[in-house]
């Protein structure tokens, strides 16, 4: 009783303080940028909102990208924690098994064959690689099956590795035969970018994101047994096979909805989870929603930095996760370890 | 200081080293005889070639050369990033017109002892001023003067039809995903793009940005407000185009949008620095200032 207690205690906190981190950021981001907006004509009622450039930079131009942000950040941040417990390894990410690599491939295509599909405000570009995304995993996961029933870890990773290169090879041979324009624009969609223009295509990165988020409460206790190996879990009474799908399932749809929203922004998937765990400890009943709210925030900061730091000529978001995210992984490692 | 030989002496020696320099220079480069055998690796250039009347000096083009029509029957060795070397051996080219980056290239030909001419995509005077180079490259000098004048004549008169109107606050879009608002590629304030744009009676509303090139975002876009959004496009039409310019009616507060002064351009000419430039120029004055047309 005193432990259940004691983890709601500290599951509590740890909402409380990542919560309010991540509010904060959402509440400053949208205020700066690389023009100077008033807050009063934002939200005046007396200037129509057809005039109203102030109020436009907030809701069009800011505000979209702010939840673009969150929804990407905790959605690469979840799946990395859920990758790297189910694969029990600590390098493990969406990019392992091939999912980044499907994402991309359907991107490109998209991008190189010029069609013109339009479903809901959505474009074709972010369909394409939530397809490609969902594909490769589905691919990785039949591949795992073939050897025995229930995935075996290490099949699962060598499948993902040997897929993740074939799906790239097959992506460089399109961008190989595409119009240089189409492959600066390939290029620029991996680098990442958050300005999404509208609210549409965050929409629909939602819906797959609310399924992977109800997979994922299902998961804490038992990605917790499972990341101790999966005899023992299996052992102490949980159904592994029914686990490893449920997680891979919402895995697979978290990051889709990232990456079609984002890009395969670096670094996210991978550094979130460990900075969180070297702040909270292991339990993935702490681990899971403190990593959904830092991600968020640091995908909001990362973009804030992206988009003043040169401007007006923006950075793609991914390039500052990456120098960024580095150095401050390496310091916490560094500081653990002494 | 006694011992020093007079200045005098000291400049000639100077200018003697300078000019053996520059000479070599121009052996490494340049051959006294005029080019019969020419492989042009960039869109621009082969345009170049067959307006100046060059074109049955061609014996092979890039793969990007669709323009004009005869430069289908040419075989093709590759283009900007993946020249053939061996393809280009073997048709015993006497001039290769390549592109600056082309390092490789270059220190291959080299190795081959096959002169190259090398070209660069600047600003609007930089496309006469290659018309004329390599047309005295190619031994066809005269007529390339006289192109590269009627081009100039052409652009002067354009200039001076629009030179008095007031002149819109234009954003030039080159690239742009399809159905979206996103990867906004938009003319900077250097590069061909900018000159057409100045010569065609527009204020180019990223002037101050020292690029070719400028990503945009869409907090850009509305804080430049631009009262003229022109974007271009190449290839065949598609079905979805009116629908895919009616993206910008989100940014309701920009100019450009509350007068619905949004216009596609569509054709190479508009990508391609080569002699069509002056069909392109024309074109976008027209859209920008019908009046001066009529």
């Amino acid at each position: 009783m005193r432990e259940r207690s004691d983890v709601r205690r500290r599951l509590l906190v740890t909402i409380a303080t990542f919560g309010a981190f991540t509010i904060a950021c959402c509440l400053v981001a949208p205020i700066v940028g690389s023009t100077s907006i008033s807050l009063a004509r934002v939200f005046s009622r007396t200037i129509p909102y057809a005039d109203n450039v102030d109020a436009q930079v907030f809701f069009i131009a800011r505000l979209p990208r702010v939840i673009a942000a969150v929804v990407v950040g905790s959605g690469l941040a979840l799946s990395g924690v859920v990758f790297q417990a189910l694969l029990r390894n600590p390098l493990a990410s969406s990019d392992t098994l091939g999912v980044a690599a499907g994402a991309t491939l359907g991107a490109t295509i998209a991008i190189t064959a010029h069609a013109d599909v339009n479903l809901f405000g959505v474009s074709v570009v972010p369909m394409a690689s939530f397809a490609g995304s969902i594909g490769a995993l589905v691919i990785v996961y039949l591949l795992s099956l073939a050897r025995r029933r229930g995935t075996s870890s290490t099949v699962l990773l060598l499948a993902g590795i040997a897929i993740s290169a074939l799906l790239s090879a097959v992506g460089r041979f399109v961008q190989y035969l595409a119009e240089f324009t189409d492959t600066a624009r390939t290029m620029q969609w991996i680098m990442g970018s958050l300005d999404v223009g509208n609210y549409a295509p965050i929409v629909a990165a939602l819906v797959p994101l609310t399924l992977a988020v109800a997979g994922f409460a299902t998961l804490p206790r038992v990605l917790d047994l499972i990341s101790m190996g999966t005899e023992s879990a299996e052992a102490r009474g949980v159904d592994v096979v029914r686990a490893e799908r449920i997680a891979l399932f919402s895995a697979s749809m978290s990051t889709g909805a990232a990456v079609s929203l984002g890009g395969p922004v670096l670094f996210v998937g991978i550094i979130v989870p460990h900075i969180v765990r070297l702040l909270v400890g292991a339990d993935h009943r702490l681990v899971l929603p403190a990593s959904a709210l830092f991600g968020a925030s640091f995908l909001v900061l990362c973009d804030l930095i992206a988009r003043t730091i040169l401007a007006p000529v923006e950075l793609p978001v991914g390039i500052v996760t990456a120098v960024l995210g580095g150095p401050f992984f390496l310091w916490l490692l560094f500081r653990r370890v002494r | 200081m006694a011992a020093l030989p007079p200045r005098p002496l000291i400049r000639r020696a100077a200018l003697g080293a300078v000019l053996v320099v520059a000479q070599i220079a121009a052996a490494a480069q340049a051959t006294p005889t005029s080019a019969t055998r020419v492989i042009s690796l960039i869109p621009a250039t082969t345009e170049m070639l067959f307006a100046m009347g060059a074109g049955d000096k061609l014996v092979a083009a890039g793969s990007y050369d669709h323009y004009p029509p005869e430069v289908e029957r040419l075989p093709r060795v590759g283009a900007l990033l993946d020249p053939n070397i061996e393809r280009i051996l073997t048709l015993k080219p006497d001039l290769v017109v390549l592109y600056g980056t082309q390092t490789e290239l270059k220190n291959r030909l080299n190795r081959a002892s096959i002169p190259y001419y090398t070209y660069v995509h600047k600003g609007l005077p930089d496309i006469t001023e290659t018309i004329r180079s390599l047309g005295t490259r190619v031994g066809v000098g005269e007529r390339a003067q006289s192109l590269a004048s009627s081009i100039e004549s052409h652009l002067d008169k354009i200039r001076s039809n629009v030179g008095k109107l007031p002149r819109p606050k234009t954003l030039l879009v080159f690239g742009r995903e399809r159905g979206s608002l996103r990867s906004i590629d938009a003319s900077g304030g250097v590069g061909f793009l900018h000159d057409m744009l100045e010569a065609a009676g527009g204020t180019d509303v990223l002037s101050d940005v020292r690029r070719q090139s400028v990503t945009m975002t869409t907090e850009m876009v509305l804080a430049r407000a631009p009262e003229v959004i022109l974007e271009l496009r190449y290839g065949p039409p598609g079905a979805g185009d009116a629908e895919d310019l009616r993206q910008w009616n989100a940014l309701a507060a920009v100019p450009a949008v509350r007068s619905q002064r949004i216009y596609q351009l569509r054709g190479e000419e508009y990508v391609v620095p080569g002699p069509r430039v002056v069909q392109a120029v024309e074109q976008m004055a027209r859209t920008l200032h019908p009046e001066a047309f009529k």
